[in-house]
């Protein structure tokens, strides 16, 4: 009995959705009216800065915390009211490692099994499924604190996944685990999307951002941006009409960037790694290579380039910054 | 409502045992203790060193000397030659005591007039002082009758007095300083093992984890209990048997009112911790609060001075910690085989701390965060 006169999207249904979610401490507002829809099979990457309040989103939605105003449910539960529904139903991964480091990766994973009230004679057979997903079992007697980081990693994800849940909530699960252990846990996560589990996952990454089916940028408590990687990169704030994004490569980067942005032309310049990312007037690319030139940079050159998600980030939260400022 | 329950018993009996020294610890150091104190808190004063000069030297001075010696509470370290050296061995510490007889002692007695004995006390240990004081006044008063009903030749005398001391004959201090001991020690081992075994996994992160599986407060608070009682009942079994056997303190009354009232103790000590832990946020804090009973439990809970004497408001205090009525307990059924109706009171007492407390403790224990 749909009072809309065409569906939204077909079939896949929503896992999360959260309405104007806020949550106060005191008088800081720790996460500002934010709005979600995430659909079966998404993997929501979640970023912002450190404090944006990244966490606190991601425990109102496990029922960890109770929000001050608004709503979300999450597999049709409302977190508020029928939180011990919602904590059945998801996996949950923190930032910190929070097994048992003094019990064995075998025994971590029964105590978890235990906890999710999976019945005796399951239990098992799900132990080991779940030690074939992320492959930990070469591991089974280890004490879980002499692991590695990633194995510690993927034994907690084993551990939230033992009772089968259909969302995952990752908060920056690859925060200080090395780079091969890193896009292991990625691939692994793809293979769990197919299956049709939706993960929440926050992270600093923008690899990984770049990686997620849809993302959402918290800034200041504030969700300023909500899509898909392709469509956050053509949004027009982003690279308005009559502007273009050039790369920059030149000697010395640093003092060519500080050179640029006397330009009146040059709306935006950042550097990335060893060369500058330049937001600019059209039909300037020829303009900025001789000025630079004048100025004592020779050997400047440059060519147009797509905006990559870091340009996207960025660019709104200056212009977030401007309008707190003004 | 019980969810998680078994999980949580089988998680924590592992940490327990996959740390044998811990473990050990657990169940060593209360014994440690019990043997420590025990032989420490002793107030019974017998063999007082004492040195004698004796100026007369016959019979009736050595008779004399003879029955303090009898007495059990004077050992005669030696005698001196003369009043320095009287007074010397107590200044140097060798004698506690000492005492001079004079040269015409016994021709005095037998004259039939009253002769003075002297004797010396060291009053910096005041606790021996007044034994030795007491005993001595006493000696003379008897060796005064004895002389007197002689030459009235009375058969015996008009009055006896026959104290007897019910239930410790031997007025040992071991049988009624260990029992209160063993509570008070219980207290203290088993209401920081508990408190610890919450706090450390809210410093761990490990708690914020176990709040978001579906496990109810209650099956975590229980599962936190149940392991941590039973390594409490293997303690009290422990310095119980030690009690018995080593301090040799007799177990008068029911063993089974014994265990029944300790497991009473265990639930209200155990839920004491839970409630520490739900105060605090780490183990330096934990440890900090439990003071606030620990020095209570020891100073005021009747362990070791008497309670009846104490001002008022710290009589109260003293009834506010289960120590107390522990001890009372201990006491009862250890020393006087007291009835159940006797008992039961305190235990009431104790059973209702415990579920009050448990209460509070699973309330302020939120599956949410601030």
């Amino acid at each position: 009995m749909s009072t809309e006169t065409y569906p939204a999207s077909p079939a896949r249904p929503t896992i999360i959705k959260a309405v104007d979610l806020t949550r106060r401490f005191g008088p800081f507002t720790a996460v500002d009216h934010i709005n979600l829809d995430i659909e079966e099979g998404d993997i929501f990457g979640f970023l912002g800065p450190n404090g944006s309040g990244k966490t606190t989103v991601i425990r109102m939605l496990c029922g960890l915390l109770r929000p001050t105003e608004g709503a979300a449910k999450v597999l049709g539960n409302d977190v508020t009211r029928d939180s011990e529904a919602v904590k059945r139903s998801i996996g949950y991964m923190s930032q910190q490692f929070s097994l048992y480091g003094d019990l064995s990766v075998m025994e971590n994973l029964k105590f978890y099994a235990g906890i999710y009230g999976i019945p005796r004679r399951e239990r098992a057979a799900r132990i080991e499924e779940v030690i074939n997903i992320v492959g930990i079992g070469d591991y089974r007697k280890q004490l879980a604190l002499r692991l590695s980081g990633g194995w510690k990693q993927r034994l907690a994800l084993a551990c939230a996944l033992v009772h089968r849940p259909k969302l995952m909530f990752l908060d920056e699960p690859t925060a200080g685990i090395d780079p091969v252990a890193r896009r292991d846990l990625w691939n692994l996560l793809f293979d769990l999307a197919g299956q049709g589990v939706t993960f929440f996952v926050s992270t600093h990454y923008m690899d990984e951002a770049e990686r997620c089916s849809h993302i959402g940028y918290i800034y200041y408590s504030k969700l300023i941006v909500y899509g898909t990687p392709s469509e956050l990169k053509r949004m027009p704030e982003v690279t308005p009409d009559g502007a273009i994004r050039l790369e920059l490569r030149a000697g010395q980067i640093a003092a060519a960037m500080r050179c640029l942005n006397t330009f009146p032309y040059v709306l935006d310049a950042t550097i990335f790694a060893d060369v500058v990312h330049v937001l600019t007037e059209e039909h300037t690319e020829q303009r900025i290579v001789d000025d630079l030139g004048r100025h004592g940079f020779p050997n400047a050159s440059v060519q147009p380039i797509p905006a990559t998600l870091e340009d996207v980030f960025v660019t709104l939260s200056r212009e977030k910054e401007r309008q707190r400022n003004a | 409502m019980l969810r998680g329950l078994y999980a949580i018993i089988y998680k924590e009996s592992r940490h327990i045992l996959r740390d044998p020294k811990t473990l050990f610890l657990m169940l060593v150091i209360p014994s440690l203790e019990l043997t420590i104190f025990g032989y420490a808190v002793n107030l019974d004063v017998k063999n007082i060193p004492t040195v004698v000069y004796n100026l007369d030297g016959r019979e009736a001075s050595r008779k004399l000397i003879d029955t303090f010696v009898n007495t059990g509470y004077f050992q005669i370290r030696g005698e001196v030659g003369s009043d320095a050296e009287l007074k010397r061995a107590i200044v140097a510490g060798k004698a506690k005591v000492g005492i001079k007889i004079p040269p015409d002692y016994t021709d005095t007695l037998l004259s039939g007039r009253k002769t003075q004995v002297q004797m010396l006390i060291d009053g910096s240990d005041s606790t021996s002082a007044l034994q030795a004081l007491n005993t001595g006044n006493a000696i003379a008063m008897l060796a005064s009758l004895d002389i007197l009903a002689e030459t009235l030749g009375a058969a015996a005398l008009p009055v006896e007095m026959r104290p007897r001391v019910l239930f410790n004959p031997d007025m040992k201090t071991a049988n009624f300083m260990v029992p209160g001991l063993v509570g008070v020690i219980m207290q203290v081992v088993i209401m920081l093992l508990t408190a610890f075994a919450i706090v450390r996994e809210k410093e761990q992160g490990t708690l914020e984890q176990l709040m978001v599986t579906p496990v109810s407060r209650l099956g975590l608070i229980l599962g936190k209990l149940v392991p941590y009682g039973l390594v409490g009942i293997g303690e009290t079994i422990s310095v119980l048997l030690l009690m018995r056997f080593l301090f040799e303190v007799p177990i008068e009354g029911s063993l089974l009112y014994l265990a029944g009232f300790t497991l009473v103790f265990l639930f209200t000590t155990l839920s004491l911790g839970l409630l520490i832990s739900t105060l605090t946020d780490n183990q330096i804090q934990a440890l900090q609060f439990s003071f606030l009973i620990l020095l209570p439990s020891f100073l005021l809970s009747g362990f070791m001075f008497p309670q009846e004497t104490m001002p008022k408001v710290i009589y109260v205090i003293g009834q506010c910690v289960p120590a107390t009525y522990f001890i009372h307990i201990l006491r009862g059924i250890i020393l006087r085989d007291a009835p159940i109706e006797a008992l039961l009171p305190s235990g009431i007492v104790l059973a209702c701390m415990g579920i009050a407390v448990i209460t509070v403790a699973t309330l302020r224990f939120h599956k949410t965060l601030a």
